[in-house]
């Protein structure tokens, strides 16, 4: 039988595939798991092309890019979220990552000022305010100081706040998208305390950003001197500037808020500012009017990446390899769970790859399908005994109106034909 | 210092324990960096806390605010500070915390005014920050205070003096985090088998039809 044979799914060309891709934040073309037909010309017993001719020699891309034919893997925004593109959002494309670390180009961007172009020569970071003496560092001096790799999830506060009331969008792009895990190289943060020599009174950081939104927020002593990093690298290279080049804050396993890009500045003081960004943004609103504040750590969380709405089942019925994601800002993912059945059955999924502390982890369960619906969905658990919580139970507590730190749990609908979809389930 | 050195080796302490990875051992200062100047730090500095720390000196009045708030923030903001568009609502709102569809302002929402004054210092306009005088800054927040019944009196200047004695309808409302606030798996292991009669699909996404270009939905959204 020929690859794509079934007829259950619509093929189009990949012509077609790849042009709808290219359109901005098209989702049809995003179900990126469909295939376009094969050419027989370049298929056994015949002789392909490229298995005759020379290719690209090796000057053809001095920085390589990723195949024309993964163009469909990139960043994709939703418009109607924000007022303007230089605050706003866009997502990493999960559906079609595998592993644990994102590639720096599809680590999803979250600005409130747009991106700021920081030349290296002129980057400054100061520290001002109770030390004993206020400092001034230049790039190079951040890059004197003994240096620690460490790999991290950067999660926005904001990832799945569009899911409070219902399913809504569909793709776990769109739903669980902002967040990125990749390796930082960078200075921690402590040493750069004690260079400038902290005060007695010292409690309060607030961590201030160099582009035009000046973000600011306040960070507890305790965790700037437990694991925070000023970071200069991502995945080994330089940061992009849309993560904050040439530096950044890296907060690990807390709201990504807090990571503050191309850094300028970091104030001590006894107490905190409660600066824009944690007051009217990143309060959570709970039914009876109140408002969480401080609200830091991202609790643990999962995702199935495959299938989902943009990587359908596109083999038919047989054996199956279901994929996805877990992290948790409390320390270690210790266990994912996975039910096909809507939560009737719950099987334990195996977790692949490096089991680092507030890092995202690659979890799989293989499965043969019958060809049957399925409701899938995924557990995980922390080494806290954290597990993570159903929406109706975060709702339960917390209402609808929380916008920030949504991690229940999320449900696809696998049909007959391969396709999914985004529900809720009773 | 001290407190910083015995609280730098108490976490060294743990660190070790904890981590099979450990970072490299500093012994006290290493010389690096330049001391700033205090034009350097003036420049800089900016931030503005509750309790008035950080504030220049400067007044603006309600009707000083006005004006300069047509001409630099109702564009997007509206002449009222009702918002125009999809741009931020900057007044109104209050008593709409608990509803469906709260409306989160200056007014209802913000706890203290120094946030008012130390963002649109830092951030606005946007796209033109920083370029606001701090007697700009203070009209113009006065002038929020007024758009949103906090102060009545059209004459009212806000000034470095009498600032803190200004204080937002909303501050009492907001608590420190207080999660985890669902069941524990160390108190109650999760169910793995028969562990629902039945499931019934309640909501989908294809339904809303809002991915990513459709209609704006009803749903939730960021901002």
């Amino acid at each position: 039988m020929k690859s794509g044979d079934d007829g259950k799914l619509p093929r189009p060309t990949r012509r077609g595939f790849l042009k709808g891709g290219l359109a901005a934040g098209g989702l049809i073309a995003a179900a990126g798991g469909v295939r376009a037909e094969s050419d027989p010309a370049n298929l056994p017993p015949n002789v392909a092309d490229w298995s005759r001719y020379l290719g690209a020699g090796v000057d053809a891309a001095p920085y390589g890019m990723p195949s024309e034919y993964e163009s469909n893997v990139v960043r994709r925004s939703v418009e109607w979220l924000t007022a303007s593109r230089e605050s706003s959002i866009n997502f990493t494309p999960l559906h079609d990552l595998d592993g644990i670390i994102t590639p720096n180009g599809l680590c999803f961007e979250r600005h409130h000022g747009g991106v700021a172009e920081v030349a290296p020569t002129d980057y400054r970071l100061m520290i001002n305010g109770l030390v004993d003496k206020e400092l001034v560092f230049t790039l190079d001096d951040l890059k004197r100081f003994p240096r620690v790799n460490r790999i991290y999830f950067l999660e926005c506060a904001a990832n799945s706040g569009m899911e409070w009331r219902g399913a809504q969008l569909n793709g776990c792009q769109f739903t669980h998208g902002m967040i990125h895990n990749v390796m930082y190289t960078g200075v921690p943060l402590r040493y750069l305390l004690e260079e400038a020599g902290l005060k007695t009174n010292a409690k309060w950081l607030m961590p201030e950003g160099g582009d035009a939104a000046g973000m600011n927020r306040s960070l507890p002593l305790e965790k700037a001197l437990d694991d925070c990093m000023i970071a200069f690298k991502m995945n080994g290279e330089a940061l992009r500037p849309e993560q904050g080049y040439p530096a950044r804050l890296v907060v690990p396993g807390w709201e990504g808020n807090m990571w503050v890009k191309w850094i300028r500045r970091i104030e001590v003081g006894d107490e905190p500012w409660h600066a824009r960004e944690e007051t009217s943004k990143y309060t959570d609103l709970l039914a009876d009017g109140r408002a969480r504040r401080f609200t830091w750590v991202m609790d643990a969380k999962s995702v199935v990446t495959s299938p989902s709405p943009q990587a359908p089942i596109t083999h038919g019925k047989g054996f199956t390899v279901l994929t996805g994601v877990a992290w948790s800002g409390r320390g270690r993912v210790t266990r994912v769970d996975v039910t096909t059945d809507g939560g009737r059955n719950w099987h334990q999924a195996r977790i692949d790859g490096p089991s680092l502390d507030k890092s995202m982890h690659r979890f799989y369960y293989e499965f043969d399908w019958d060809g049957s619906d399925l409701l899938v969905q995924s557990r995980a658990y922390d080494d806290t005994g954290y597990v993570q919580p159903t929406k109706d139970e975060l709702r339960a507590v917390r209402g609808t109106n929380s916008i920030y730190h949504n991690n229940g749990i999320q449900t696809w609908h696998v049909k007959a034909n391969g396709e999914v979809e985004n529900v809720e389930i009773s | 210092m001290s407190k910083f050195r015995e609280h730098f080796s108490r976490l060294a302490g743990v660190a070790v324990v904890a981590c099979v990875i450990s970072v490299p051992a500093v012994a006290g200062k290493l010389g690096i960096g330049t001391e700033a100047t205090p034009e350097e730090v003036a420049g800089w500095d900016i931030d503005v806390r509750p309790d008035g720390q950080g504030l220049p000196e400067g007044e603006g009045s309600v009707t000083d605010g006005e004006a300069v708030f047509a001409e630099r923030c109702a564009a997007c903001h509206g002449d009222f500070a009702e918002g125009v568009d999809r741009w931020p609502v900057l007044a109104g709102g209050r008593d709409t915390l608990k509803s469906q569809n709260p409306v989160k302002t200056v007014g209802s929402y913000w706890p203290y005014l120094s946030t008012v004054y130390d963002y649109i210092h830092r951030a606005m306009p946007f796209g033109d920050a920083q370029s606001l005088t701090p007697d700009e800054t203070y009209g113009i927040v006065a002038y929020l205070l007024y758009m949103n019944d906090i102060v009545t009196d059209e004459e009212f200047v806000l000034s470095k003096e009498n600032f803190t004695s200004i204080r937002m309808p909303n501050e009492g409302n907001f608590i420190d985090d207080d999660r985890p606030d669902t069941p524990l798996a160390s108190a109650q292991e999760p169910c793995m088998s028969d562990c629902k009669a039945d499931v019934k699909i309640t909501k989908r996404a294809v339904v809303i039809d809002v991915t990513p270009e459709g209609e704006e939905p009803d749903g939730g959204s960021v901002d």
